[in-house]
């Protein structure tokens, strides 16, 4: 986790929220950082994770997280850390017979389906075990990414309807978080994921965006990151918040400035 | 204008967007027609039912009735605990309600129900609805029914929305500037010119509508300081102006190329001093004087 992201989030692994969505999204840069930075966060919280990875392989991320501290064949090994490797499961479907529905199912179907099998995959990893041995202290679902079931042929709708379930089962009932990565096609018009990720907004309580910077590429700053505050829990009368921050990605941690702030031109 | 809006009955519009929600205006206009004693329905798709009623104090919480579409809507857990038909059911059983006094009916969202069923049949159902003048038994009049359904402008296209726009009453479509947030309202009444006006508003914790004026507009910042404008003919080395006889002259040249009636006269006159024309050649040295003509064995 980047602790200077905590401190923009104003959160700590100890004193985080429960209950809530987090909508990460990404324009014209790659959002993948924050994935990162949620994984090592939960897991240093003591929470228990499923993290469904349809991008990368699961050593990937596992290098990644040894940068920041973590280490994830060991939280699998211990049962903190359920890991549904995308690339690699989606190949069982077709070349291993199944006895009960496979989590990626939909794949096999030959009209859109849903995603019933994903999450009830979800739901069985994330329930509470009544064992009473190592108290995970809450669940947490995080997806990497949403955008590329759409790809594989799901609707929007389907895709929102998989995410309500999930926020019913783990924000609602376990009192859980859920994270989510939904790219931002831009110029690109795809109503689909434009219906995605307008939908999910409104269901979020947290939303960050990592955007490229309008003037193009540039090797100190490497892009900027919009957080938005939505639907505080207590009917304060604030509105919803929002700040701006840019940042640049080094190999262990990432740096954030205000706008025009950064180290490379002051 | 705000605060009148349930005098009117049928379908309210709240068209939110990402940056202006729009559930806490829903909630306070609940809480409104519960005080004034009417029944009120939530059909609750988006959140969930503590959410939803965190914020009310027990004497609403017990005048709203709940029907909970959040835990389950598609009947995935298939334990039976779904309520039968879905959403559109229990829409369709307010139809034919037996009461006969106000009642409120609040969607939250309309735009769950407008992704997860066909527009035609959203559409027939909310109007027949919000169109319930008599019972359909001994024709007594039934009190008013107000629907409010909240709807997120982002997640649908111009066909749907202006379906719903033509069956509304009332649409209140909220935005802001700097934090102050603010509610279009477009009233169509029936018989009379629709009305257009813009409320300033903010919702206190316990959801009351505080109606307020306006954002005070800051002073424009000022213009720059008037720089008057530098002549750009002063100061030449060249002259840039005629005098009156250099115009008189300018003005009488006749130009080249100018067909004018002189010029069309002469040509017509035929100049008795040019009787022939004459061509005076020098032959070169090297030139090669062939009397023959090229042309001759042409057939033509």
């Amino acid at each position: 986790m980047f602790p200077e992201l905590n401190n923009l989030l104003n959160t700590t692994p100890d004193r985080a929220e429960q209950g809530k969505l987090t909508l990460l999204c990404d324009a014209k840069t790659d959002g993948s950082f924050l994935v990162h930075h949620f994984l090592s966060f939960y897991l240093k919280a003591n929470c228990k994770v499923c993290f469904v990875a349809l991008i990368q392989s699961f050593s990937h991320y596992n290098i990644v997280g040894q940068k920041l501290g973590v280490n994830l064949t060991m939280a699998r090994e211990r049962g903190q850390l359920v890991f549904l490797e995308g690339l690699k499961s989606a190949v069982d479907i077709f070349f291993q017979a199944q006895e009960k529905p496979h989590p990626l199912q939909f794949l096999r179907e030959a009209n859109a389906g849903n995603l019933k099998p994903l999450f009830e995959f979800v739901r069985e990893a994330l329930k509470p075990v009544d064992s009473g041995e190592a108290g995970w202290t809450y669940p947490v679902l995080l997806v990497d990414d949403l955008s590329v079931l759409l790809s594989l042929g799901l609707g929007a709708v389907a895709v929102l309807d998989f995410i309500h379930y999930c926020r019913a089962t783990v924000c609602w009932e376990l009192k859980g978080n859920v994270v989510v990565l939904v790219h931002d096609s831009g110029d690109v018009e795809d109503e689909e994921n434009d219906i995605l990720l307008n939908g999910l907004s409104h269901q979020s309580h947290l939303i960050l965006r990592a955007e490229g910077l309008a003037t193009g590429f540039c090797r100190d700053v490497h892009g900027q990151l919009r957080i938005l505050w939505r639907r505080p829990s207590q009917s304060t009368s604030q509105r919803d918040q929002s700040l701006t921050y840019q940042y640049k990605i080094q190999d262990r941690s990432v740096s954030f400035f205000a706008k025009g702030m950064s180290p490379a031109v002051l | 204008m705000l605060d009148s809006l349930l005098a009117l009955g049928g379908l309210v519009l709240l068209r939110d967007s990402v940056e202006w929600e729009g559930r806490s205006l829903l909630k306070a206009l609940v809480k409104k027609s519960a005080l004034c004693g009417e029944q009120v329905h939530i059909l609750g798709c988006e959140v969930s039912e503590e959410e939803f009623r965190e914020g009310f104090d027990s004497d609403i919480n017990n005048r709203l009735v709940y029907h909970d579409f959040f835990r389950d809507p598609l009947n995935w857990s298939k334990t039976g605990e779904a309520l039968p038909g879905g959403p559109l059911g229990a829409l369709r059983a307010m139809c034919n309600r037996t009461d006969l006094g106000p009642v409120t009916i609040a969607l939250d969202s309309l735009s769950w129900l407008l992704l997860h069923l066909p527009c035609t049949t959203l559409c027939q159902t909310l109007h027949t609805v919000s169109h319930q003048d008599s019972c359909p038994g001994d024709g007594s009049p039934v009190g008013k029914v107000h629907v409010l359904g909240l709807l997120h402008e982002e997640l649908h296209g111009p066909g749907p929305m202006g379906a719903l726009s033509s069956l509304a009453q009332t649409e209140v479509t909220l935005g802001g500037i700097m934090g102050q947030a603010s509610a279009r309202i477009l009233c169509r009444r029936p018989r009379q010119r629709p009305t257009d006006q813009t409320q300033w508003f903010s919702i206190l914790p316990d959801f009351s509508l505080d109606l307020q004026e306006g954002p005070s507009i800051e002073s424009q910042p000022h213009s720059d300081p008037h720089i008057p404008p530098v002549d750009p003919t002063a100061h030449l080395t060249f002259n840039l102006h005629l005098s009156k006889k250099e115009r008189e002259a300018r003005d009488n040249l006749t130009l080249p190329f100018q067909f004018s009636s002189e010029k069309q006269e002469a040509l017509l006159r035929p100049r008795p001093s040019q009787a022939t024309s004459h061509i005076f050649y020098e032959p070169d040295a090297y030139d090669d004087l062939d009397q023959e003509d090229p042309d001759d064995d042409l057939d033509i």
